[in-house]
């Protein structure tokens, strides 16, 4: 018998391959059928092709308005007119011609749009189907100038540089505290990470129904997530639970992963006009992300790190508001801001679980700790104050 | 941050003249099968027979038909059309005439014409009285009265849809001098083909519009289907002949359209069944939806160049009704 094993192996090796080469083959086979003898061309009921066009960026300068729009239609697309407030109004396509599904291409118009003032844009199909762009408020769009560049760096480095550094210096009057201050602190940590979670869901959901219909905003955001956590999982627990310091360099992460988000919805926001980028909201996001530091503390409060551990971790929990503020008001697209939202969003998850577990773990009582006053206080404190704060930065 | 923001009351964009209120590209005529340009002075006459009375019998033959139409450039529209062009032909006559229109249905829904004029009841174009299915045939019958500018429409329902896919033309009857004491010579100027009427530029014009995406309210506007065709294509005027336009309106969704002409005045007759202006020295009327009537005026003492018309709808204006008449010195 074991001497038939062996090239009944390499037999059924091969059997397999072919086994599955055959359906593959047959799908091709059936493709091509389809394609060509077209079977379904009995379903053809003359209704026009569907049409859809998604206006993923407004950019308005002094040579007019340009937005750049993807087609997702079931036939390439054609636009054919382009009225402005109810004028048509001359454009150029870049690239010219009919848009394949899922293509994007830049639509200029030399419209002399008002500043402060609220524009509706129609693109008219050959079919005559019509997709209206409203721009809200009409401001001129940042563009990549190095005064520019440093203006928004500053706002960056205030909303997330600041905060986290400021949290972290709450770091040598933690040090001392007991168990139950360890609980209240660990536990106020998840708080804050939870209304985060929450916060960066809602808002990933959102940006994802705004883009086109292909990218399935809804699907992307959820599973984006879910990998996202996973992967960071796999990676917490390579060696081992995380703590110490491998745990707050991993709370620092989900949290510059959240402070770019939060930095895109400012630059984003910023770009399209829809917001004043006022002192008192900017302060306001200051102090909603001061917390951070005091989370991105509280697991190395055992141990002794290196002053440049906290630089590093300030960098990596806050930096990324300034990238963020770049990219939203320069690149930005609702899709790829979705996206990185939602891969925030599997980060926070990923440090929530670990920060509970490693919060269990420095409990004998395990289960019961978790409804302590301290846990319990702690974690509805941060959930209730990252909640109040957050109405200075909602409009 | 407020050093990026713009100078409100800083000049226009440069290389931004408003002149860029325009559609892109040409509309295809050729394909549409007619052109707005030819359409200004194409009457349908029809063909005439004697009647044993000594009367005359005007026969006309118009047939419906679906056709999908180019009504500003690359956008299409699937209309229902007469005789396969919007506005359907502008039929003429002469007061008390006999007329037959023979009309077929090829279209795929149930159609008729309506016509403004007096008839008896079993004339009248709606359900039960000429109005047919696809493929029907159906004579209408009356006298050619009273004179004027009136229009015929299609009056199957809902009528709404019937009216804004395209099924409306005009129906002009020219007055009989001989009928007229008073003013002989003003209605022997109406009756195309006389004399009188030969120094005339005599022009249809339809005001309508088109709801290319069916939510209710009108994607393109036009004078003769076609939006700023007559930008594209400016209206040859020669300055030294008087001009009368025949106007209707028949924009669905808005309540009104109106005419209003550049650096000159006109006189109007609403409904034109009357050889004296109902309104003198206008240099704008409006229109309800059916309402129709007759412009006149010259260009006599204007120097040569071009001269704007559109609706006094700013909106409408913009999406696409607005022309040129292009004045120029006599050629003759």
């Amino acid at each position: 018998m074991s001497e038939n094993s062996q090239p009944k192996l390499a037999n059924s090796a091969l059997t397999r391959l072919v086994l599955v080469l055959l359906p593959l083959a047959t799908m091709l086979v059936a493709f091509v059928w389809i394609a060509s003898l077209d079977p379904l061309r009995s379903f053809n009921n003359g209704a026009p092709p569907v049409e859809a066009l998604t206006v993923e960026r407004t950019i308005l300068d002094k040579t007019g308005i340009g937005l750049q729009v993807r087609a997702g239609g079931s036939d390439p697309m054609v636009i054919a007119q382009v009225a402005v407030d109810d004028a048509f109004w001359s454009f150029t396509q870049d690239p010219v011609g009919p848009i394949t599904r899922g293509e994007a291409v830049r639509v200029q118009i030399p419209y002399p749009w008002v500043l402060g003032e609220a524009h509706v844009v129609k693109l008219l199909s050959n079919t005559g189907t019509a997709f209206e762009h409203e721009i809200a408020v009409a401001v001129s769009t940042p563009k990549a100038t190095k005064s520019q560049l440093q203006a928004q760096a500053l706002v960056g480095a205030i909303v997330g540089l600041l905060p986290v550094a400021l949290g972290l210096m709450f770091y040598p009057a933690m040090r001392g505290v007991g168990r139950a201050g360890m609980n209240f602190l660990l536990a106020l940590t998840v708080g804050l990470l939870a209304f985060l979670l929450i916060d960066m869901t809602a808002e990933a959901l959102e940006l994802a129904s705004e883009a086109a219909a292909l990218f399935q905003g809804s699907a992307m955001v959820w599973l984006a997530g879910l990998a996202s956590f996973l992967l960071l999982m796999a990676i917490g627990r390579w060696r081992g639970q995380p703590e110490g310091l491998a745990l707050a360099y991993f709370i620092a992460l989900g949290i510059g992963l959240h402070n770019f988000g939060e930095g895109l919805a400012i630059g984003g926001a910023f770009a399209a006009g829809s917001a004043g980028l006022g002192t008192f909201l900017v302060l306001g996001f200051a102090l909603h992300n001061v917390t951070e530091g005091i989370g991105i503390a509280a697991p190395m409060l055992r141990i002794r790190p290196p002053l440049w551990t906290f630089v590093a971790l300030t960098l990596l929990a806050g930096g990324p508001a300034v990238l963020g503020m770049w990219a939203g008001s320069l690149a930005y697209a609702p899709q790829w801001s979705a996206l990185v939202l939602a891969v925030g969003a599997g980060a926070i998850m990923q440090v929530m679980v670990e920060v509970g577990a490693y919060l269990m773990r420095q409990n004998p009582d395990r289960q019961a700790v978790l409804l302590s006053p301290a846990v319990l206080g702690g974690f509805l404190g941060g959930i209730a104050f990252m909640y109040a704060t957050a109405a200075l930065i909602k409009v | 941050m407020s050093t990026v923001m713009d100078d409100p009351y800083a000049a226009p964009m440069p290389g931004m003249a408003h002149g860029n209120m325009t559609t892109i590209g040409l509309v295809d005529h050729a394909r549409n099968g007619f052109d707005p340009t030819t359409m200004l002075t194409d009457w349908e006459t029809g063909r005439t027979e004697q009647l044993p009375d000594g009367r005359t019998l005007r026969i006309f033959e118009v047939d419906a038909i679906d056709k999908e139409i180019e009504i500003a450039p690359g956008v299409f529209f699937p209309a229902w059309t007469f005789n396969g062009r919007v506005p359907g032909p502008a039929l003429r006559a002469k007061e008390g005439e006999r007329l037959q229109i023979i009309f077929r249905n090829f279209g795929s829904h149930p159609h008729s014409m309506h016509f403004h004029g007096i008839h008896s009841a079993r004339m009248d174009g709606v359900p039960g009285a000429g109005l047919i299915g696809p493929g029907e045939e159906f004579i209408y019958e009356f006298d050619a009265k009273p004179f004027g500018c009136h229009l015929y429409h299609c009056h199957a329902l809902p009528l709404k849809r019937h009216m804004h896919k395209g099924m409306y033309g005009l129906f002009v009857i020219d007055p009989d001098p001989a009928l007229q004491l008073e003013h002989a010579a003003a209605a022997a100027s109406r009756v195309l083909g006389s004399p009188e009427n030969a120094e005339w530029q005599e022009m249809a014009m339809v005001m309508n519009a088109f709801d290319t995406n069916f939510d209710g309210g009108n994607e393109v506007y036009a004078c003769n289907t076609v939006g700023q065709a007559y930008m594209n294509v400016p209206i040859r005027i020669d300055k030294s002949r008087p001009i009368r336009i025949y106007l209707l309106n028949v924009t669905e969704f808005d309540p009104i359209n109106s005419f209003h002409l550049h650096a000159n005045f006109f006189n109007y007759y609403d409904t034109g069944t009357t050889l004296t202006p109902t309104q003198r020295t206008v240099d704008l009327i409006m229109q309800c939806q059916a309402q129709r009537g007759i412009l006149e005026f010259s260009f006599a003492e204007h120097e040569p160049g071009m001269y704007m018309f559109h609706a006094h709808q700013s909106e409408f204006t913009e999406l696409g009704w607005i022309g040129m008449f292009d004045v120029q010195e006599s050629t003759a």
